[in-house]
């Protein structure tokens, strides 16, 4: 789960790290007002909304009157931000963080995160701030420095140390370095983060170290003893089809093509999917319906993959283990039924019972395209898919 | 021969009298799985299934020898039970938990490391579908059925992809040594690494299928192990050719955060260190019996 770079900074103040002053706003009449309280010359105005990079996408700016933080922040509030991250569909923006100007002396780059190699978090930083970490770990692979985290003693001093002696910090910040980066990690740590990124961290004009911009994403698996961080959850920011299964216990991933799917089971949807773009399709969306699927679940399941208006054909594949197809086979004819599903639907079923679940859609005198194998089901989705754009075309 | 498990080995099951695990003991029981007992804190003492359940992973070790061990314990607490197993001496414990915290199997992970290398717990899952050798015994909660016995050891993330890899394989007669779940999660307790190495040393598998998807460094790994310390030919296919960059696909381990971690850049890695590609995967049960006609 991801929150916002206010979110962040506020957790991570609670841990002594040094933050600009800041504050709120849902109106630029409120921006203005912010700007007023925070005083000075010079204030960024910086949309809040679920993604990096939103400096290059022009969603932070920089202000030097009042008169310019309304105008910023009327021309930001309610606009489809897209940055490299947000993909083209973009994030609406519906907060602003209006934060005091600050006097950069240079630029650092600092993050935790868990290494999935290594098996423990990784610290990581650089002394050239403000770009893409990724794109450095490709140009400049040297400049950058990781120091893995012992899991059971934690971050310990000494590495804190070298870490700020790496990104070039002289002696005199080294305490205030040392606090900032076990802030962080601790953090990181007492909250189930998964990652954490501060970047820019900057020294300023008194040589104090302040974290410009931050960055949390959390392990959605630990929310459930993190009731503060759930708390944090912007709906807005999310994909709203996910949300929605979600909130129905069922997991789901929305994705740009137009054949929906409900599958059993994460690596089966993933081949799944593989199989649709192999025969020539795209897939809207896939379900996953995991272990029981009752026919209350199923109808649940078919409504939700429907709920995509992009949708021209649907398919169901479900490897029946503790299932058992005609069970499956029962509650698939009922989610028909009561939806009056008026679509092609291409079902396979394999597993315990497979021949009784296929004589019960047979027997059910419903349209359904029964497929034998993974192959079959996708190329007959795709077949029935282009059928249905060529006769839209023809019209 | 097989590896992790046989028809002897002494099971116990963690979260044994919940519903659950109730089921999936008594699936186990009835597929002819050695299940001795089970464990459930306060519950010590009672019969259920027909056996014995005790307060503490350590009792059923010392009174029926225990050597594995099945985890159905939710989430908060399925890391504890895990390294409750380790320290009670169990040889070989399957987590099929879905949902442990990331730093909590980060603990597990450092516990374990604790233990000396030949006294220390193999550990696969959590998330996982579990482990079977085929006609000895199940330590899972995968449909028995579908497997046959055989010379391909199989180790993969997916349980229902790796039912459909059995289920193709069995269609074209062949039979599987032992089929190893090792889960969608960031952060388990083997890798595809650990497994091809038991599979290698095993002398009943001939041919190994690893199924992976994107997300992680586990199959080139394991792709650098097969090129050079393996003598027997291993099959991959890789899920997820059409999952976008940052995007969780279902599972909690199964998203590209990193260059190498698509299923493309895994695959033309591997097909460098010499491991064979299943295309598609329709074509797994197939490309698995063209290895093994050219062995």
């Amino acid at each position: 789960m991801d929150i916002h770079e206010y979110q962040a900074k506020n957790i991570l103040a609670g841990y002594g790290v040094k933050i600009a002053e800041g504050g709120l706003a849902y109106s630029p009449e409120q921006a203005t007002q912010r700007a007023r309280d925070i005083g000075g010359n010079v204030w960024a105005v910086k949309a809040q909304i679920h993604s990096g990079a939103r400096g290059k996408a022009g969603a932070i700016k920089i202000c030097k009157t009042p008169d310019e933080v309304f105008t910023a922040a009327d021309e930001l509030l309610g606009k489809n931000i897209v940055t490299h991250q947000t993909g083209p569909q973009g994030k609406v923006c519906s907060r602003l963080y209006i934060e005091a100007g600050t006097d950069i002396v240079r630029e650092l780059y600092l993050s935790f995160l868990i290494d999935r190699e290594h098996e423990r978090i990784v610290m990581i930083g650089s002394s050239e701030g403000g770009m893409d970490i990724e794109e450095m770990a490709e140009s400049d692979p040297e400049a950058i420095i990781k120091i893995y985290i012992e899991p059971a003693i934690g971050l310990q001093d000494f590495q804190a140390r070298a870490m700020a002696f790496s990104l070039g910090l002289p002696a005199g910040m080294l305490s205030q370095a040392v606090k900032l980066i076990e802030g962080c990690y601790r953090a990181l740590r007492d909250t189930d983060a998964s990652m954490l990124e501060v970047n820019p961290l900057v020294v300023n004009g008194h040589d104090e170290l302040i974290a410009l911009d931050a960055k949390m994403d959390f392990d959605d698996n630990a929310l459930f003893r993190r009731q503060n961080i759930s708390e944090l959850r912007d709906k807005s920011q999310e994909d709203a089809r996910e949300m929605a299964a979600a909130d129905r216990g069922l997991s789901y991933v929305g994705l740009d093509g137009d054949i929906g799917c409900m599958i059993n089971g994460a690596g089966l949807a993933m081949a799944t999917m593989d199989m649709i773009k192999l025969a020539g399709g795209e897939p809207a969306n896939f379900l996953d319906v995991g272990g029981g699927a009752s026919p209350e679940r199923t109808e649940k399941a078919f409504r939700l993959v429907l709920a995509d208006d992009n949708v021209k054909v649907m398919l169901v594949n479900i490897f029946a283990g503790i299932n058992r197809c005609d069970w499956i086979a029962e509650g698939v004819v009922q989610a028909v039924k009561k939806i009056d599903l008026h679509m092609p639907l291409i079902v396979r079923l394999s597993g315990t019972h497979v021949e009784e679940g296929r004589e019960i859609i047979a027997k059910s005198g419903l349209p359904i395209i029964m497929a034998e194998t993974l192959a079959d089901a996708a190329e007959k989705a795709v077949v029935a898919r282009n059928e249905i754009v060529a006769t839209a075309q023809g019209e | 021969m097989a590896i992790l498990i046989n028809e002897r080995t002494p099971i116990v099951v963690q979260g044994f009298t919940g519903k659950i695990g109730t089921f999936h003991a008594q699936d186990m029981i009835n597929y002819g799985s050695n299940v001795v007992g089970g464990i459930t804190p306060g519950k010590g003492g009672v019969q259920h299934l027909g056996r014995p359940v005790f307060n503490t992973v350590k009792e059923s070790v010392e009174q029926l020898g225990a050597e594995a061990s099945i985890v159905f314990v939710p989430p908060a607490f399925a890391a504890d039970s895990i390294m409750e197993a380790a320290e009670a001496g169990i040889k070989y414990c399957v987590a099929i938990t879905d949902g442990i915290p990331t730093q909590d199997m980060m603990k597990v992970k450092n516990y374990l490391k604790h233990f000396p290398e030949d006294e220390r717990m193999v550990l696969t899952g959590p998330n996982c579908a579990g482990t079977i050798s085929p006609g000895q015994s199940m330590l899972g909660i995968m449909p028995g059925h579908i497997y046959i016995p055989g010379d391909v050891g199989v180790v993969g993330r997916s349980g229902t992809l790796g039912y459909e890899a059995a289920d193709q394989m069995k269609a074209l007669g062949i039979g599987i040594s032992t089929s190893v779940g090792i889960g969608g999660d960031p952060i388990n307790g083997s890798s595809h690494r650990k497994i091809l190495e038991k599979f290698e040393q095993d002398p009943e598998t001939k041919v190994v299928l690893m199924i992976g998807e994107i997300g992680g460094p586990q199959e080139i790994e394991a792709g650098i192990f097969a090129k050079e310390q393996m003598t027997k030919p291993v099959v991959a296919y890789i899920a997820g050719l059409t999952a976008p960059k940052g995007r969780r696909m279902g599972h909690a381990g199964a998203i590209i955060s990193s260059t190498g971690e698509s299923a493309s850049e895994k695959v033309e890695q591997l097909l460098d260190m010499g491991v064979t590609i299943a295309p598609t995967p329709s074509a797994m049960g197939e490309t698995v019996a063209k290895v093994i006609a050219n062995l």
